[in-house]
């Protein structure tokens, strides 16, 4: 029974991965559409972040003096800066362990 | 023009850095699966039959707590259908290829994968070869997702909770847009997006998920028409 759905929650997801890729054709996107496809990256991750960050692991929000709040704002500053993801990811964890730890 | 192989190493190149996230997501993700009394080979099998980070946990999770296949199934669905607007992007660069080198390259279509490989195809959209670079990314990041969730399942929690690393995931997905922080428009639609799965947060399934980029995509078409 879990086996059977661990199948069909895998075909699922490589559905989600092939449809798009195997059904459209170029003469589909409109120029207007195009642009607006451009957009997916802006869209999708603030999705996954904001919460991220925003919320406890029960979906309540966390406090403004919350480390993730804290690691996320100088992982921003840095990246914006630096533009390199390594900087960015280890500043923004760093930080958030120094409040954990230190403070 | 380059060659295949080295496209294939700059996609590997380009995605090495969000390795430092994932692979301390899949140890976590891999242990958590023991944790709440799953097999390892059962642990082990969502990495590589639905090969989806989040959803694997949250598909554990359901399962564990008596949740019914039906909605385990279903916000794994929800939760992955992010994928479909992937697709949507990447289809533009992969159109040239076979029906089959399409199916196999769309297995390794994740998140960080997606992200740097449609910003070298943003670069160089006549390259030749340039969805090597996809599997360049995507396989490395479907090796080191299948050897951490290995990990997890048999050291289990090397990695102390206390750490809280799963706080990397969000920080790999802000190192992935800061690229666009200089676009007023973008930031606008990142606000838009990112406040709405706050806010939608605890809806059924998950669906926040989907629910969020797609108004963050309706308010990007509604300021594109306002910019004409």
């Amino acid at each position: 029974m879990t086996w059977t759905s661990i199948f069909i929650a895998g075909i699922l997801t490589y559905f989600t991965r092939m449809s798009m890729v195997t059904l459209i054709r170029k003469e589909m996107i409109s120029d207007n559409l195009r642009k607006i496809l451009n957009y997916v990256p802006s869209v999708v991750f603030p999705s996954i972040i904001f919460p991220g960050v925003l919320l406890d692991d029960f979906g309540a929000f966390v406090t403004i003096s919350d480390p993730k709040i804290f690691g996320a704002i100088t992982a921003l500053v840095i990246g914006f800066f630096t533009r390199n993801v390594i900087l960015t990811i280890v500043s923004g964890l760093s930080s958030y362990w120094i409040v954990i730890f230190i403070f | 023009m380059r060659s295949k192989y080295e496209i294939f190493k700059i996609g590997i190149k380009d995605v090495a850095p969000h390795l430092l996230s994932v692979f301390p997501f899949g140890i976590i993700f891999g242990a958590i699966g023991i944790e709440l009394g799953f097999s390892p080979l059962f642990t082990y099998a969502t990495s590589l039959i639905i090969f989806g980070g989040a959803s694997q946990i949250v598909f554990l999770q359901l399962l564990s707590g008596g949740a019914s296949s039906l909605i385990a199934i279903t916000s794994v669905g929800v939760i992955n259908s992010r994928h479909f607007l992937y697709g949507a992007v990447l289809s533009e660069y992969l159109q040239k290829l076979s029906l089959i080198k399409k199916l196999l390259i769309s297995y390794f279509i994740v998140d960080q994968g997606f992200a740097v490989s449609n910003q070298y195809f943003k670069k160089n959209p006549t390259e030749e070869f340039n969805h090597y670079h996809l599997i360049g990314s995507g396989i490395i990041l479907w090796f080191i997702w299948q050897v951490s969730t290995i990990m997890g399942i048999y050291l289990g929690s090397i990695v102390p909770e206390e750490l809280g690393l799963k706080f990397a995931i969000p920080l790999t997905f802000i190192a992935i847009i800061v690229n666009e922080l200089r676009k007023f428009d973008h930031v606008l639609v990142m606000l838009i997006s990112g406040l709405a799965a706050t806010f939608f947060y605890n809806a059924p399934f998950k669906t926040y998920i989907i629910i969020s980029p797609l108004i963050g995509l309706f308010a990007a078409m509604i300021i594109n028409k306002l910019k004409k």
